[in-house]
């Protein structure tokens, strides 16, 4: 619980210094609204809200699996094919290159108007810190395991599957870190070019109406969800590399 | 009983010649001790006795390494390196097991399949007095811990030949002798190399005694300590060598800061065999 309380008198000292500043300055409700605006919002329209919430989440979770999917594949073929590798790094470089602001209403072109541009646009953005972090890590595999993986006579595939990616998993972790915090970040992009549902969408809404205080719930909303995330991967992948003490 | 040979190895890491046209024997199932000065090269010529050397812009090396039996030496030797290197995910008994494992045709066999072996590497376990720690992570054991894990992963793969670059370095001095008995009895009638910084380990443990020395290294001619190994720590003949060969090492060492190249010296003949 001691972990907990800090941050927890952190936000709440936040919260009420953002309340005595609206209240203290009186700005007006379209330009900042109040802390306690925001908290009747949460509760007075939670179900327009969760249902929003949920089709981003959904989106999230796709990319997620999509992306980290695609990203150790790539990896895997990058430390595999030696002559993909000068192929294949410039094109992951080309599509990083890309804004994805730019890319995005061309996704929704290709993909449409439904939650396939969005999860793409969120691929985009996860793909390559998960194929990043793996590769490296498949790169620097201790130089005595893979000798005594030689001198063992080891199959070279079972050595790959064996030693080389338990080994590379403390830096694909880093990257999966990196993935989750940053998958909204595709997936709010992509429901701002175009869409009917989503926290992404229910932001453009509000804010042309100038429901401030709804604009503010629902980015309170997709930070709680990328919040919740980050530190359920960091649980997960806490037990699953407890092996591995950084010095 | 496999005799092993290297001939006229020569190997250069960029410019610098780490050992030029050096001979080495291993006399078939018994150990041979070697001693050597930090960084003269004991680990660059047990790795290319081992096979683990690729040439690269860097590295360059000839040699031959020949068998008794004609065969080659790939595939027949056991090495166990300077660290335990065991892999900090899995289990001590699945470390042990790990070269079933990296051999097996189906990637993720389970412990069932590996059944026949796992016994064997319970076994091995039990006699390193390891039996209750078959299921600990490596960082839950201690130095002296997992180096009888990584012993006993060497002692499966049942080789004629073993390599062993200085196993027992990092222990203390009972923990060390414990494990120098139990190496020397469970891998009695195999051929050895050992390399060692401790001359009384070599004293105690080697047939022959080897030092390699001089830039570029070249190997002394071997030492013969009398009676068999594992020789007792009191016998006053193991602590008159192991004096001997201080004093040798330290006069190396104190040649080679002085810049000068031991081999010049005269009392000092390469020993070919
Ligand atoms: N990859 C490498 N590239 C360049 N030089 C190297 C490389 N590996 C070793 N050397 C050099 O070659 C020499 C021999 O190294 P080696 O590791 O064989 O020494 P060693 O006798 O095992 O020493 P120690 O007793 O400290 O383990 C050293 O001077 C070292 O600096
Ligand atoms: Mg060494």
């Amino acid at each position: 619980m001691k972990g907990w309380s800090r941050p927890l008198l952190a936000i709440t000292g936040l919260l009420l210094l953002w309340q005595l500043v609206v209240t203290g300055l009186s700005v007006p409700e379209y330009i900042l609204p109040a802390p306690v605006a925001v908290l009747a919002r949460l509760y007075t329209d939670a179900g327009l809200l969760w249902s929003h919430a949920l089709v981003t989440l959904a989106e999230m979770l796709m990319a997620l699996v999509l992306g980290v999917g695609l990203g150790l594949v790539t990896a895997l073929c990058l430390l595999s094919c030696t002559r993909l590798r000068i192929w294949l790094l410039p094109l992951l470089l080309l599509t990083q290159a890309m804004p994805l602001f730019a890319l995005a209403p061309l996704l929704m072109l290709w993909l449409g108007y439904g939650m396939a541009s969005k999860v793409a646009a969120a691929v985009l953005m996860v793909f390559f810190p998960v194929t990043n972090s793996f590769y490296d890590g498949l790169r620097h595999t201790n130089r005595d395991w893979l000798d005594l993986a030689s001198t063992l006579n080891a199959r070279s595939r079972a050595t790959l599957m064996l030693v080389r990616c338990p080994a590379a998993l403390p830096s694909l972790a880093s990257g999966l870190r990196t993935a989750v915090v940053i998958v909204p970040i595709g997936a709010v992009a992509g429901e701002w070019v175009g869409s009917s549902a989503g926290l992404g969408y229910l932001m453009m809404q509000a804010n042309a109406r100038l429901w401030v205080d709804l604009l503010f719930a629902a980015l309170f909303l997709l930070a709680l969800c990328t919040v919740a995330l980050y530190y359920l991967t960091d649980w997960w992948l806490r037990r699953l590399i407890s092996w591995h003490k950084p010095s | 009983m496999l005799d092993i040979h290297l001939q006229a190895a020569s190997l250069t890491y960029g410019s610098r010649c780490v050992f030029d046209k050096l001979d080495l024997s291993l006399p078939g199932g018994h150990w041979t001790c070697m001693l050597g000065s930090s960084g003269v090269g004991k680990t660059t010529l047990i790795r290319m006795l081992a096979g683990l050397m690729a040439d690269s812009d860097t590295v360059r090396y000839q040699g031959q390494v020949s068998c008794g039996d004609g065969k080659p030496l790939q595939g027949r030797c056991a090495w166990m390196a300077q660290q335990d290197s065991l892999l900090p995910w899995c289990s001590a008994l699945d470390n042990v097991l790990l070269g079933e494992r990296l051999r097996h045709g189906r990637l993720w066999c389970t412990r069932s399949a590996l059944s026949e072996q796992r016994d064997r590497a319970m076994v091995l376990l039990q006699e390193l007095g390891l039996a209750d720690l078959a299921e600990r992570l490596p960082h839950q054991l201690s130095g002296g811990q997992r180096q009888r894990v990584a012993l006993a992963r060497t002692l499966m793969e049942n080789r004629p030949v073993v390599l062993m670059d200085e196993p027992f370095a990092a222990l203390d001095a009972i923990t060390r002798l414990r494990l120098q008995d139990m190496a020397a009895r469970m891998l009695e009638g195999r051929t050895v190399l050992l390399i060692t910084h401790d001359p009384l380990e070599a004293v105690r443990l080697g047939h022959q005694v080897l030092e390699l020395r001089g830039r570029p290294a070249r190997l002394a001619p071997p030492l013969v300590p009398p009676g068999l190994p594992p020789r007792p720590l009191d016998d006053p003949r193991l602590l008159a060598l192991q004096g001997q060969l201080l004093a040798q090492l330290r006069e190396d060492s104190i040649h080679n800061e002085q810049g000068l190249d031991s081999n010049d010296r005269p009392d000092i003949r390469e020993a070919d065999a």
